[in-house]
């Protein structure tokens, strides 16, 4: 159920789009106001939702330890994956955040007849998922070029990196294919193994139908449709300069791909996409397991009600006396 | 009640059902759950709704406003854990934690898989926490709080040791122990604990210990090690209990105390300080370093183990001392200090043997009694022949709490190493940061969930069969009580023929003794190897 | 604990990227690219003979596909002559055909490559023409 209506809601926004700009004429709603009103709803949105989650206090310092803690000096402690330092901790949530670290751990495991568990090293969603995010990155830097005049040097390196191979013309980036490949795996594990189908929810789906149709369309037009990539960036850079201009000879292909990343933009803060914020956050992560060399303070840690010794020299003096151990009260 | 056969509770199905998860009910299978609370458990610690219950009636006796009482708890609760509303809100349904989990590897029901468990919650939350949820309903992952949402919430609360697998996994360290913690502290709002659970801290809270024992019947277990241990040593041992000016305080959990072969880890203490003269105290008050308050609410946990600090400060000790146990370590590691902090009428630890420093621990004063026994044979302190354990082919569990709550990995192992000869691990996969659970950790370790303890227990039975077949393990170490009371119970099932022990039993046995006489059996009386005959 | 500062520091950080083209631009409008077409070789024709091999439009969309194309037919293959759709026959030659009418590579080609920052590979293998700087 979630993966159709997930589909029938991408598909629906390509309608809206085609029908808006192509029959109504709605440059100016899906050109100008809706890249604006959602450019500003993904911002406030993440900033909103990242102070709602700093406004909670993290009330215990709870790390996930992967490794040797820090002890006597003749015990070697893993001090990236169980730092007892902030340093510590940087170079953790940078293999985290850069590399995905704890996917790169993950097993899968068998059961055989016997019973005989196994656990193997699987790689496949680490792999897949590092390359969806870091190639989703590197188009989104690659897009600045037609948001900066004049292009700065490291994007056009960026560019030229990307299609280094030379195939075509355009040339063909290397990213845009395994962008796409990537989206699909992710895509296709969620439908094919049995437990991944069970957990998906439409919240699943849906983004990954909307970031394969707005990399896909980007594709049709860099590559197939065609449109007036000078004319776009006149219309990108009359955007960021408020200045916004409509020339001439833009396809719709272009308001398709322009009006998904808006859904996207307001989809994103609200949506478990906001796991790329959130990891920072992460307490399990981002602290160092020093607990009992240093104290953390729980801001609402408050008095509780406490079975004191007297109470309980009350209940046993007579049996404690009994077998000669000391007491207050005798 | 007979437990299936282990060639019929190995034939797992992990193929889900047709039906989504929202849509299929949950059926409570004996074996699986564990018995509700007592009444008289409840009012013990002034818990709310007490009453005579059974899981299996279809009325639980909920309070009217039960919905209303569970929801602002929730709504209050993502206001006050970061990690709670953070974890509720990222995930994004990757699978990597699905097959890391003992129950759903051992069980393969799919509400098991800890993204599943955790969406049981989280489709609640979606529902009368955020926006979206509200207004789309089910098509967001928002589901209503009915009746049969509140029972397989609390169904699967409690099929979850909070052994933080899953989170080692997440690629945001989502961790479902955590989950399961709130989870089970909504759930007693409305008087919904398990009586494995609230029966242990209502002992606790009038004893100071879970299983209840009354300061003259601590005293006779120990009479009876006393003896047990002159009996294999030719040594008395003379113990002290709520001895004031002691330099140190030492508390162990419990079942240590009560039940074997946990009993022999404290005879092995016992031997281990009267050699090294150590000055240190019992207490029967502070009689219980687990803490079972810690499986019903933060503030119970927090109410429970006052009781430590207030004795190390009673007896005017300098610091503290604790025994082998697994969930008692998260709890004295990870929340001690912020509870009761700053430990300042404590002094930072020093080993009066070694004058090592513990400056890992110089702010809370609690030392894990592996840190304190490693230090001393690094220093060579200790008269140790391993050949005395040679008749053990010793492997290493790595009890959950103390290895991804803590990172304690090497301690133990140096230890062991240092006891005896014949040492192997298990697989990789299965130890360290990667161990598997006993499957009866976070208060389940009762007989009535016992179908549902082995099929937890399965991973890590598995590993100790691989390790027995191999190289001839006869003997599973680990560092932690319940791992001795529920080990014996998983290991005799999947693995028949592999005993359980304490590190510290393997310590005394090895230990040479001044003044000891001809050590011919070790600590549970059995012969020592070469000594058969005599 | 809150971390409140790191926070902050975090969310100006992300700000501050995402509107990263804003602060860059100023404000600023940058003037459009204007390809000239008035090379005195085009001059030179007249007015409704002014025709590129194929239509404007095509050319826009198309060129570098085209270039690519002929590269392949005439090195590869060893053709050299290209039939327009409207039947007229060319030699295929970016320096002996392209470049004879658009002479000006910088006024012409780089006005719009260098805007969307485009580097074609065409200079790689063939000699840029000589411009005298204008």
């Amino acid at each position: 159920m979630g993966l159709l209506f997930s589909f029938f809601t991408v598909i629906a926004l390509i309608v809206i789009v085609f029908i808006g700009v192509n029959g109504a004429n709605l440059h100016y709603l899906f050109g100008v106001l809706i890249p604006y009103a959602t450019f500003l709803a993904f911002i406030i949105g993440i900033v909103y939702k990242v102070v709602q989650w700093g406004r909670i206090p993290v009330p215990f310092r709870i790390p996930t330890t992967a490794g040797q803690e820090e002890s006597f000096p003749w015990v070697k402690q893993n001090k990236i994956d169980n730092p007892s330092t902030s340093l510590g901790v940087i170079i953790r949530m940078a293999f985290e955040v850069l590399l995905f670290r704890s996917l790169f751990r993950n097993t899968k495991a068998e059961l055989r007849e016997g019973p005989k568990l196994s656990y193997g090293s699987t790689k496949w969603l680490w792999l897949g998922g590092l390359a969806f995010h870091w190639t989703f990155l590197i188009i989104l830097i690659r897009h600045f070029r037609l948001f900066l005049e004049p292009v700065p040097v490291p994007i056009k390196i960026l560019e030229s990196l990307d299609g280094f191979f030379q195939v075509g013309a355009p040339v063909l980036y290397l990213t845009d294919l395994i962008f796409l490949g990537a989206v699909t795996f992710l895509f296709l594990r969620r439908v094919i193994i049995p437990q991944m189908r069970y957990i998906s929810l439409a919240a699943d789906y849906f983004p990954l139908f909307l970031i394969f149709a707005i990399g896909f369309t980007g594709v049709l037009m860099r590559y197939f449709l065609k449109t007036d990539v000078v004319g776009i960036k006149q219309m990108t850079l009359g955007l960021i300069t408020f200045k916004p201009v409509f020339p001439e000879g833009i396809g719709i292909i272009f308001y398709i791909h322009l009006f998904l990343v808006s859904a996207l933009f307001v989809y994103f803060p609200m949506s478990k996409l906001m796991h790329m914020a959130g990891v920072f956050l992460s307490p399990t992560r981002n602290l160092a397991n020093n607990n009992r060399a240093a104290m953390h303070v729980n801001p609402w840690n408050y008095p509780v009600k406490v079975h004191t010794y007297e109470e309980y020299e009350d209940d046993f003096r007579e049996k404690m006396k009994s077998v000669g151990i000391p007491v207050e009260k005798e | 009640m007979a437990n299936p056969k282990p060639e019929e509770l190995a034939r797992i199905e992990y193929n889900p059902p047709k039906t989504g998860w929202m849509d299929t009910p949950t059926v409570f299978k004996p074996g699986i759950f564990p018995y509700g609370c007592k009444p008289k458990s409840l009012e013990t610690v002034s818990f709310p709704n007490p009453r005579s219950w059974s899981v299996k009636d279809e009325d639980w006796k909920l309070p009217e406003n039960w919905q209303e009482i569970f929801i602002e708890g929730l709504r209050e609760r993502v206001n006050k854990y970061r990690s709670f509303r953070l974890f509720l809100d990222i995930c994004v349904r990757c699978g990597a934690c699905a097959d890391k989990c003992h129950f759903y590897i051992g069980g393969g029901d799919p509400k098991n898989m800890p993204v599943l468990r955790a969406e049981l919650l989280r489709s609640v939350y979606r529902k009368y926490c955020t926006t979206s949820g509200k207004i789309m309903g089910k098509i967001a992952g928002a589901r209503e709080l009915t009746i049969d949402v509140l029972k397989e919430i609390w169904y699967y609360a409690y099929q979850c040791t909070e052994c933080r697998r899953c989170s080692l996994f997440c690629p945001y360290g989502i961790d479902t122990a955590e989950i399961t913690i709130l989870a089970r502290e909504l759930l007693n709002l409305l008087g919904l604990n398990i009586d494995w659970i609230a029966g242990p801290v209502a002992n606790c809270w009038l004893t100071g210990n879970h299983l209840g024992l009354q300061p003259h019947t601590i005293i006779d277990s120990f009479d009876m090690f006393i003896n047990d241990l002159e009996t294999a040593t030719g040594i008395r041992v003379s113990p002290t209990f709520n001895r004031k000016g002691a330099e140190i305080l030492l508390v162990v959990p419990s079942g240590d105390l009560f039940a074997d072969p946990g009993t022999y880890t404290t005879m092995g203490e016992l031997l281990l300080f009267h050699e090294l003269g150590l000055d240190y105290t019992w207490s029967t008050f502070a009689s219980e370093g687990g803490d079972f308050g810690f499986f019903t609410s933060n503030e119970m946990a927090k109410r429970l183990h006052n009781k430590i600090y207030e004795e190390a400060k009673r007896l005017k000790v300098k610091w503290i001392m604790g025994g082998e146990c697994g969930h008692m370590w998260r709890v004295w590691h990870q929340y001690h200090n912020t509870w009761f902090g700053p430990v300042d009428f404590l002094e930072e630890p020093v080993s009066p043997i070694t004058g090592t420093k513990f400056e890992n621990t110089k702010s809370n004063k609690t030392v894990h009694i592996c840190e304190f026994t490693a230090d001393l044979i690094k220093h060579g302190k200790l008269n140790l022949d391993p050949s005395r354990n040679d008749n053990l082919i010793v492997t290493y569990h790595d009890s959950c709490n103390t290895s991804r709550g803590m990172g304690f990995f090497e301690e133990p192992r140096y230890i062991i190493n240092s006891v005896c000869k014949n040492f192997y691990e298990m697989p990789p996969n299965t130890i360290r940061e990667q161990t598997f659970c006993c499957g009866s950790g976070s208060g389940l370790n009762a007989s009535e969930n016992m179908e549902n303890r082995l099929r937890g227990g399965l991973p890590r039975a598995n590993a100790v069969k691989h390790v027995k077949e191999k190289y001839g393990v006869n003997m599973l170490a680990c560092i932690c009580a319940i791992d001795r009371a529920a080990l014996v119970t998983a290991v005799d099932y999947w693995v028949p023929g592999v005993g359980v022990t304490g590190v510290h039993e393997l310590v005394a046995n090895a230990l040479v003794m001044k003044g000891e006489k001809k050590r011919t059996k070790d600590l549970r009386g059995e012969p020592l190897p070469g000594m058969e005959g005599e | 604990m809150y971390n409140g500062g790191k926070i902050i520091i975090g969310v100006i950080i992300f700000v501050g990227l995402v509107t990263f083209p804003f602060l860059y631009s100023g404000g600023k409008t940058t003037a459009k690219p204007d390809p000239k077409v008035d090379t005195p070789e085009i001059l030179k024709l007249a007015e409704n003979e002014r025709k590129c091999v194929e239509p404007k439009a095509y050319m826009k969309g198309e060129h570098m596909k085209m270039l690519n194309e002929w590269r392949d037919w005439v090195v590869r293959d060893g053709n050299t002559i290209y039939t327009a759709t409207n039947g007229k026959q060319y030699t295929m030659s970016l320096q002996n055909t392209c470049m004879k009418c658009h002479s000006n590579k910088k006024k012409f080609c780089d006005e719009c490559h260098n805007y969307t920052a485009v580097k074609p590979y065409c200079w790689d293998c063939h000699i840029e023409p000589k411009e005298k700087e204008s």
